[in-house]
């Protein structure tokens, strides 16, 4: 085994533990987010597609990377955007004070409202 | 004209002096991938708290375009065309896919995405692999380890996505689908793998037969992926997608191996470990093992159980909307559990109005979500903030579960196996040993539900023969619609 592959590999298995530390303290709320979140960034393929795409190395290269390449944009762009729109959805409750005080005050919105 | 001949000179100079220039690049290169792991890591740990979420994936996005410009620095990248043609269908495709898609289709748009970028780490893999065997020579070991690796999880996870996908949008039927020697033959498969990955690695890479090989290597990854998915039910859904995400993370991590790249090794490690993470949670939420899902084709009506059924006749208690309205308008406390069911009939905004009814009248509104509610990790949390819900309201499992006695109504829309008491109950019961919102511990318990058929696994659901338990046949959207009426009519 070459050193580059030994380095490869603790850059991994570090990643990895990296990973499992913050995922495990995200909470159940954003888990559909940080799915998609994650799939966003697994699109990081298209780094690799880039240059297959842009290498001149013959017209089965340049096919194969021009899909990859789209195919790893759909999966970033619609990814990030995609997990943008529902974070956006995501807000604290924005009524004032506590609902126990509610429960006097409702027949006063009732009215308002109706 | 000196001043051009300068400029020229310049210029000559500038690229004749390609070897220090080329070193530049490289540094460059690297440094705007070690930016990008640095955002990516801050991105995710963003979404560790839903106020800093937003600001965390803006930092992975900008993590990502740094990846992708500095890749364009890239020494061998000679016409860029072809990369601003993939480069600007496939943001065109990205971009409508998530401005239109309603929330409701999460589930799929995930596992689509997830065959997306499987298929973009699997063709970069066969470019690669050809690629090299172009330029001769033996290839080394470990590269196509790697390449191995690379094709196998990445051609998996397209197919298996794609299944996950059928079965999501309901292309395939989402019933589990059993045959004879369905494990023996997934066994063998695996098997075969596992010789045509040793003989990938230690063949010669120059021989006619270690193509043939690795590409038998493509063709046994897409079969296993759809024969992994095929016998998985729609309830499995939230396991098999999070392992979809995992697989898909490990292909861009094998890619990274193979091109020696660690910002996609980085990147790939992240979101293996996530989907791993995610499907552990699943599984354990279930009360089943891994290898249960996968092999145990669970939704497979246990025989005993559709016997019973028929053996015993027990009678439930029909409400009409009038008279769920008015108990939910004097209710002081309301749980809502909504499942999967509610997804279906797209009846989040009609769960918000009635919650706000409801607070009109004095009472309060939590919402107890199950993890595996829906049909992916977190469905339900993002159905119902789209509804406007705050996210203060939505509870988890533990956190609401020591309420429930105290709760007047658990309103249960179109949820079933998590809060069947059968779980906790009958150890016969498939779904024994489940963990399960504790819905049946209220003072009263109103189901809305669609017919008396079981839900999606099957299984019998004691909860409605509760004589706390009250049902409400029809539509859960419609039903909720009147309900919303007849609160305020009152």
């Amino acid at each position: 085994m070459d050193l580059t592959a030994i380095l490869q590999l603790y850059v991994f298995v570090l990643a990895g533990f990296v990973g499992f530390q913050i995922i495990t303290k995200v909470p159940a709320l954003l888990h559909t987010p940080l799915m998609s979140a994650t799939n966003a960034i697994s699109g990081i393929s298209l780094v690799g597609s880039l240059v297959a795409a842009g290498a001149d190395r013959g017209p089965v290269s340049v096919t194969l990377g021009l899909i990859a390449v789209t195919a790893a944009t759909i999966n970033v762009v619609g990814g990030f955007m995609i997990t943008d729109r529902m974070l956006k959805m995501f807000k604290r409750d924005s009524r004032p004070g506590p609902l126990s005080v509610s429960q006097n005050g409702s027949p006063k919105q009732l009215e308002q409202r109706s | 004209m000196a001043h051009l001949l300068l400029a020229s000179g310049w210029e000559a100079t500038f690229f004749a002096a390609s070897a220090p220039t080329s070193a530049v690049r490289e540094y460059l290169i690297q440094f705007a991938y070690l930016a990008a792991s640095v955002l990516f890591i801050l991105g995710l740990r963003g979404l560790t708290a839903p106020d800093k979420a937003r600001r965390g994936m803006q930092l992975a996005a900008i993590g990502m375009a740094v990846a992708v410009i500095g890749t364009l620095l890239h020494h061998e990248i000679l016409t860029y065309t072809w990369i601003l043609v993939g480069l600007v269908v496939g943001s065109a495709i990205g971009a409508a896919i998530s401005i239109w898609m309603p929330m409701t289709a999460i589930p799929q748009r995930t596992a689509i995405s997830h065959a997306f970028g499987a298929l973009a780490a699997t063709l970069v893999g066969i470019e690669h692999y050809e690629h090299l065997r172009h330029l001769g020579g033996a290839i080394g070991g470990i590269e196509l380890a790697a390449l191995g690796f690379e094709v196998l999880f990445g051609s998996l996870t397209i197919t298996g996505s794609l299944m996950a996908f059928g079965k999501l949008q309901g292309l395939i039927p989402s019933a589990p689908v059993t045959y004879k020697l369905q494990n023996e033959i997934n066994i063998g498969l695996f098997a075969f793998a596992v010789v045509l990955f040793f003989a990938i690695v230690f063949g010669a890479s120059d021989s006619g037969w270690h193509a043939a090989a690795f590409y038998a290597m493509v063709g046994v990854g897409l079969a296993v992926g759809v024969l992994l998915v095929l016998p998985i039910g729609g309830a499995d859904m939230p396991v098999v997608i999070s392992l979809l995400n995992s697989y898909a993370g490990l292909a861009a991590s094998a890619t990274g191996f193979a091109l020696h790249n660690n910002v996609l090794i980085i990147a790939g490690a992240l979101d293996g470990a996530s989907g791993f993470l995610l499907s552990i949670l699943m599984s354990k939420a279930m009360n089943r093992s891994f290898t249960n899902v996968l092999f145990g084709a669970f939704g497979a009506v246990p025989e005993g159980v559709a016997a019973a059924i028929g053996s015993e006749q027990k009678t439930v208690k029909a409400v009409s909307v009038e008279d769920a309205a008015i108990q939910l308008a004097y209710a002081r406390d309301v749980i809502v559990v909504p499942g999967f069911g509610m997804a279906v009939a797209q009846a989040q905004h009609q769960v918000r109005e009635l919650a706000e009814q409801i607070e009109k009248h004095g009472g309060e509104v939590k919402y107890a979500i199950h993890p595996v509610a829906g049909r992916m990790p977190g469905h339900m949390n993002v159905l119902l903030a789209e509804a406007n819900v705050p996210y203060d309201r939505l509870f988890e499992m533990d956190e609401i579960n020591g309420e429930f006695p105290r709760a007047d109504v658990a309103l249960v829309i179109g949820a079933n196996d998590v809060v069947n008491p059968a779980a906790r109950n009958d150890p016969s019961s498939p779904i024994h040993g489940m963990p399960i919102l504790n819905a049946d511990q209220a003072k009263s318990i109103i189901v809305l539900k669609r017919s008396m058929n079981p839900g999606f696994s099957q299984i019998e659901n004691e909860l409605f023969y509760d004589p706390k338990c009250s049902l409400l046949f029809g539509d859960a959207k419609s039903s909720l619609s009147q309900l919303v009426t007849a609160i305020k009519g009152l």
